[in-house]
């Protein structure tokens, strides 16, 4: 008879494990299906010189970052810093991909902020950013040395997200 | 006469340019119509509350292009879906597949249901044995009739 009156705590108790769990998770970090597939082939114009072109078999042998970016994308902004300042103590090349912008902008944008990327391609159209399941700007890949996508992180980074998440990643992937 | 006929064609002339806003939807009835029925069921993901079909987020006007070339090139609804969940994972589908994954998803409710009917089954027989008529033994009747002289029992 006593265990009867435990089953409706039981049942909170149950309960409040899924809100404790579910409500933690975040709905806008959707897990990636590109992770641990090839990076989706592009070729595209490069942002500061229209003439050359730029595609991922380009790095190939190398481990390097993606990072998505666009001159009206406000968190872009907020992580900008933090790429110019990583730009300057690693070798590790970042390429941009500028998401639907316009050049002026864009080269504006990186004339007044620094520019942390080795290039940056013109994705105008945003085709590419949906190859790559973007759906929120700034979004970073690691891509390995053979051309595959290693870790997403959506949403502007921040000096944890790098210590923590890229960096021992890139780490890993460059032995 | 022919200055107010000039005035009228350059009259005209100017609504038409204003008319510029207008997104020829119409074009091809049949292939609005599919792309109509595919983002019902596929999540926008900025939104993530909304189908394709109802947002006017940017991503959303881009993937409807996107969904509408696949059309044109003579692609399935299922083609189109599979094109968008290796990009985007299940979570653009609005009804998620059947996996492993999703198997307390989609049957959860049902087990629930199951327990629920078990647990109400289980309540009822144990009522209605302790609410099982049981007739009066005869010392229950006499001790009856002592309590309740004028009973006609």
């Amino acid at each position: 008879m006593k265990a009867r009156f435990l089953i409706p705590f039981v049942v909170f108790l149950i309960l409040v494990a899924f809100f404790f769990f579910g409500l933690g998770l975040n709905p806008h970090e959707i897990p990636s299906p590109l992770i641990n597939k090839p990076a989706p082939a592009f070729k595209l114009q490069q942002l500061h010189d229209p003439s050359k072109s730029f595609s991922v078999e380009d790095m190939r042998g190398k481990v390097w970052v993606f990072n998505v970016w666009a001159s009206w994308c406000v968190s872009c902004r907020d992580e900008h810093p933090l790429w110019v300042e990583f730009a300057r103590s690693n070798s590790l090349p970042i390429v941009g991909l500028n998401y639907k912008d316009q050049r002026p902008d864009a080269l504006n944008w990186l004339q007044q902020l620094g520019n942390p990327y080795v290039l940056s391609v013109m994705d105008t159209e945003g085709r590419i950013g949906i190859d790559y399941g973007v759906y929120g700007v700034p979004e970073t890949y690691v891509i390995d040395k053979q051309g595959i996508i290693r870790m997403k992180h959506i949403g502007p980074i921040t000096e944890q997200v790098l210590q923590e998440k890229i960096l021992p990643k890139v780490r890993e992937l460059s032995l | 006469m022919k200055r107010i006929l000039i005035t009228l064609c350059l009259l005209f002339l100017t609504s038409s340019s204003f008319a510029k806003e207008a997104v020829p939807m119409a074009e091809d009835p049949a292939l609005e119509a599919q792309l109509m029925r595919i983002s019902k069921e596929l999540r926008c993901l900025v939104c993530q509350n909304e189908t394709l079909a109802d947002s006017h987020a940017d991503l959303a006007k881009d993937l409807r292009r996107e969904v509408r070339d696949l059309i044109r090139q003579g692609k399935s609804d299922e083609q189109i879906k599979v094109y968008l969940t290796q990009r985007y994972g299940d979570f653009v589908l609005y009804k998620p597949r059947v996996n492993a994954k999703t198997w307390l998803l989609w049957f959860g409710p049902f087990v629930m249901l199951l327990g629920a009917a078990v647990g109400v089954g289980i309540f009822i027989r144990q009522r209605r044995r302790a609410l099982r008529e049981e007739p009066l033994t005869a010392e229950e009747t006499a001790r009856i009739k002592a309590l309740l002289p004028k009973a006609d029992t």
